[in-house]
């Protein structure tokens, strides 16, 4: 009845998880109380669960990101606390089994359901408003898409109250990954959590790579897409191309598990390295696809912030472009140390060193953008020089790497662990962050505070700086990663920096969000009544901040790369239209919130066997799916004279403001 | 073109000219290096020597042998301060170590003289184009310039030319299946990495050891790699590369130690709750005590037969250094061809199969 799940699969003996859940309970059940008690269930479920507003859905990916960044963050520190402490025979306070299992949970946490969810989730924010289109291609597959990544979240967090998680690191290598060796349900929550939010990424793939293809305002053609948007098309192009090799090998993986097979088994024929072969062909795209888009905000910011247009634009989308597709015959150089010949060695380690040049390439650019340029100290500035400076020093570590002949001495130690981690903070992180103090105000029409980002900045920078350089210099004194414990003392001082900077990127997080307590209490002060705070360039600037549900009321005409900004020179900005349309916009829905708690029971049952739930579960999907498809209510049209009371409102608050155009621009113009 | 022509070659000239240079310099002080690879002394772990473009090879090297000094100190004192933190990758104790951390010094000189000025340059331009600052100058429209797109897509492009270069070369000079060639003729030790600790096979005295690898310094080990199930990575940091052992599949490494001492050896594959135990002692002995060490091991206890071995690898973890006086013949081919038709398993591996053979 029940499968393989019992009430032994709740680890009462833990303490450790026992009052992670009873921590987790009394916060849920405050947060539950307080939407009851302030009645806002109704308004949760109208506006947001339901919502299919590509900005609404945005905002939740990134909620859902911020959300999961605690959690891994928790297992970072107590992997940095265990390494402390475990020196010269102390065994630390982590026994293996649960060492491994969070090892594994923050790896798996902080790329599927940090880094992805804040990429997805920026894409979804900025690409339709910065194209003039009025929501994705697919509204409904893309709340879709949100939900079945938060069913992959929940089912990670479930699996540390009931079950266990993998012990296996966050790629699951078979056959320590196969039933014989690793039994219990860890690696099965694994894959079905991966595969469901996988599934998400992979519509949405394909949802922003139609939206851009095809809804882009009249007359911008692809060398007219503000660089944000081509960073975005490239990464889903990505998306589309590796996320079904993923899903493949998984659902290889889960032959094996479930219907003994051989796959990736010693026995019968089976090869492990097959599995390692595709899980990189997936892997070493997926952190192109994560970089990306911050390479595109970056680009947007610093143009932004410097009063210039980006250096090179052209160059920029050229060299996205030869990463993209460099991104595809690198994966070898995960495992130079596998034994290939000395021939594909060479090959895959010079395929890697190659991207090395389009990236320099951006570096140079954004360079040359501040070369000559007026540069305000945003914080989203600062964390734009912060990534400048970090990544230079992560890229040249990452190319150190990819020389078979030091990857052969450095490979599985913490320099690559620090490395990584260079790339994905430096890079994705600061990325993000930049991205989202940037455009913040665009979704909720205020902007953030200045000194808590600040704040946030210089803690993550210099937590960086503490926790990762000792790895770097660890890696070099030979210490591999994923290790419990350790009998060499000269280890332990570095690891006890390391664990000091670990503490000050906690603060750094915690000023983030005391960024958003702030900001939110300070609100009318900070209200954004033009559209564009920053005096900014591309089209997402020409719409009302927070932007309305339809974007734009009147759908712009592109004669321009940087359209908001030849408005503001030639003096066509906040013109207001003669007259307005009917609207046409997708109708809110239940049904992809529905299908995606579906799968949550399907994914539930599958993992521990409780096959009568998971046909019911699966049923239910298909039920809901095909009714939805017979749904012919899903669409409406809003009145021009809605539409026209809404602008009318924005002109009236225009009006109060004396100067719409900044007078940096009108000296500008004057000249 | 100017700078084409000048750059260029000087630039690989530069490159060659540390590599050529530098081991050389070590060879001085450790004789035993010049024995190493089948190369004549006078050359030693010079690749470049063969590259067809001799010509550019020698204009760089002698155009530029008088200006450089200055940047060969560099690296010199670059890998002396980082061998004086004793920092283990940087103070090797063989050939194949020594040769990797040259390789990672040179990479990271090479690298470091572009990604040092970006930073600067970065934090230059931050500071110098500040918006207070009105003194500089503000060009708002000047978003294009052949000039200097030219040089941004060239310089990284000559960076990884030579590194390139230098990747070519190094990774066939340093291809762990690549035999040491020496004076001295090689010991064979049979790795098999278990659930969680090492056994060590020698095929030639008939012994075995657990979890302590005791070898001949100034003798080239070749090793052969499996694994019994789960996949580990046999890892000597002082001695140079890594390998991974895979079961039914079997890799091979050669290394050598310059001298005498104890180092670690460890996994550094992670292998599942064992994996942190999974270190053993590595003693490089001079050849009277290794042989010395062959016989007492001979005339001690211990005699791993197949059942013997299927007890050894049943999972467990910090099991102490153990030797054994007699080892089952064909032991390791066994473990290696224990999982029927696992070597068909890919195409890939079934190559990397036959080059182990060979």
């Amino acid at each position: 009845m029940f499968g393989k799940l019992s009430l032994d699969a709740i680890p009462f003996n833990e303490p450790i998880i026992m009052g992670t859940l009873l921590v987790v309970s009394i916060l849920a059940a405050a947060l539950l109380g307080a939407i009851t008690y302030f009645r806002q269930w109704g308004y949760l479920w109208r506006e947001w669960l339901t919502s299919v507003d590509h900005k609404r859905i945005g905002t939740m990916y990134i909620i859902l990101a911020l959300v999961m960044l605690l959690r891994g963050f928790s297992d970072a520190i107590m992997m940095r606390a265990q390494q402390a402490i475990a020196a010269s025979g102390n065994a630390g306070y982590l026994p293996p089994h649960h060492y491994d299992q969070i090892f594994t949970a923050h790896g798996v946490i902080m790329i599927f359901f940090v880094a992805t969810p804040l990429i997805l989730g920026l894409m979804n924010v900025v690409v339709p408003l910065q194209i003039g289109a009025r929501d994705v291609a697919f509204p409904f597959l893309n709340q879709l898409s949100f939900w079945l990544s938060v069913v992959g979240a929940v089912l990670v967090m479930l699996s540390m109250f009931v079950g266990d998680f993998a012990a296996t690191g966050w790629v699951a290598y078979p056959p320590l990954s196969e039933l014989g060796y690793s039994p219990t349900v860890g690696v099965d929550y694994y894959i079905w959590s991966l595969q469901v939010s996988g599934l998400g990424t992979l519509l949405t793939g394909i949802n922003l790579l139609v939206t851009i293809l095809r809804m882009r305002a009249p007359g911008m053609n692809l060398m007219k897409m503000p660089v944000f948007t081509w960073t975005a098309l490239i990464t889903n192009v990505l998306i589309i191309a590796v996320f079904p090799v993923l899903t493949a090998t998984l659902a290889l993986l889960t032959a094996d598990r479930y219907l003994g097979m051989h796959f990736f088994t010693n026995e019968a024929g089976g090869n492990a390295m097959m599995y390692i072969n595709l899980i990189w062909v997936w892997g070493h795209p997926e952190v192109y696809i994560l970089i990306l888009p911050c390479f595109g905000a970056f680009s947007e910011i610093i143009a932004t912030f410097s009063g210039k247009p980006l250096f090179g634009y052209k160059s920029m989308v050229y060299a996205t472009a030869s990463i993209g597709i460099l991104s595809f015959f690198v994966w070898l150089h995960h495992f130079f140390t596998m034994g290939s010949g000395a021939n594909v060695n060479a090959f895959f380690g010079i395929m890697t060193s190659i991207i090395s040049i389009p990236t320099g390439v951006k570096l140079f650019n954004w360079l040359f953008t501040m070369f000559r340029g007026r540069v305000r100290y945003h914080q989203s500035t600062l964390w734009t020089i912060g990534f400048m400076c970090t990544f230079a020093i992560g890229g040249m570590t990452g190319v150190l790497l990819a020389v078979p002949g030091a990857d052969f001495v450095l490979h599985n130690s913490l320099f690559l662990v620090a490395h990584f981690h260079n790339v994905i903070i430096g890079g994705v992180v600061f990325g993000s962050l930049a991205a989202i103090s940037f455009w913040f105000p665009k979704v909720f029409g205020f902007t953030l505070h200045e000194g808590w980002g600040k704040a946030s900045f210089w803690c993550w920078l210099i937590g960086f700086y503490l926790a990762f350089m000792p790895l770097y210099i660890l890696g070099f004194d030979g210490m591999t990663r994923r290790m419990n414990h350790y009998d060499n003392p000269d280890w332990h001082p570095w690891l006890v920096v390391a664990f000091v900077g670990a503490v000050v990127i906690f603060m750094g997080i915690l000023s983030t969000l005391i960024m958003f307590f702030v900001s939110v209490r300070q609100r009318h002060e900070n209200r954004d009544l033009t559209g564009d705070p920053w005096n900014a360039r591309s089209l997402e600037w020409a719409t009302s901040s927070p932007a309305p549900f339809y974007n734009f009321a009147v759908i712009p005409t592109i004669t321009s790369l940087e359209q908001h900004w030849e408005n503001k020179v030639t003096g066509h900005a906040y013109e207001k239209p003669d007259h307005y349309e009917p609207i046409h916009m997708p109708r809110n829905t239940g049904d992809g919130f529905i299908i995606a708690a579906f799968s949550l029971g399907l994914s539930f049952a599958l993992v521990w066997h409780i096959w009568a739930l998971a046909l019911v579960s699966l049923a239910a999907i298909l039920v809901t799916f095909v009714a939805r498809t017979y749904n012919r209510n899903t669409d409406y049209y809003v009145p021009a004279s809605e539409v026209a009371r809404i602008e009318n409102e924005r002109f009236a608050r225009l009006a109060t403001i004396t100067q719409v155009v900044p007078p940096s621009l009108r000296q500008h113009e004057a000249a | 073109m100017d700078f084409v022509r000048v750059t260029l070659p000087s630039m690989y000239g530069f490159c060659c000219w540390l590599v050529c240079a530098q081991p050389r310099q070590q060879s001085m002080h450790i004789a035993p290096n010049q024995h190493m690879r089948g190369l004549p002394p006078s050359n030693a772990a010079c690749p470049m020597r063969q590259h067809p473009s001799h010509h550019v090879r020698i204009s760089g090297d002698q155009s530029h042998r008088v200006r450089l000094p200055p940047l060969r100190w560099a690296t010199l004192g670059v890998t002396s301060l980082l061998a004086g933190c004793h920092l283990v990758l940087f103070d090797p104790r063989g050939d194949i170590g020594m040769q990797e951390r040259h390789l990672i010094v040179l990479a990271l000189v090479i690298m470091l003289s572009v990604v040092i000025p970006v930073i600067a340059l970065t934090l230059f331009f931050f500071w110098r184009y500040r918006d207070t600052n009105k003194n500089a100058t503000y060009a708002p429209n000047w978003a294009h310039s052949t000039a200097i797109e030219v040089v941004v897509w060239g310089i990284p492009c000559v960076i990884v030319l030579f590194l390139s270069v230098l990747i070519w070369g190094t990774t066939h000079k340093l291809d762990p299946y690549r035999p040491l060639t020496s004076n001295t003729s090689p010991v064979k030790v049979q790795v098999v990495a278990l659930n969680w600790k090492w056994l060590f096979i020698y095929p030639d005295y008939g012994i075995a050891t657990v979890n302590q690898l005791e070898i001949p310094a100034n003798t080239p080990i070749n090793f052969q790699l499996t694994a019994d199930s789960i996949m580990n990575s046999f890892f000597i940091p002082r001695l140079g590369s890594q390998v991974y052992t895979m079961a039914g599949m079997q890799t091979q490494l050669h290394l050598i130690a310059d001298e005498p001492g104890v180092y670690r050896g460890m996994s550094s594959a992670f292998s599942g709750p064992g994996f942190s135990d999974m270190h053993f002692q590595v003693k490089a002995t001079s050849d009277a005590d290794f042989r010395a060490w062959v016989a007492s091991v001979r005339h001690g206890q211990g005699d791993l037969t197949h059942d013997a071995y299927l007890a050894l690898a049943r999972p467990s973890s910090n099991n102490p250094p153990t030797a054994y006086a007699q080892v089952d013949n064909g032991l390791f081919e066994q473990v290696v061809n224990q999982y029927p038709s696992s070597m068909s398993g890919m195409p890939g591996m079934h190559s990397a199969m036959n080059r182990a053979k060979e």
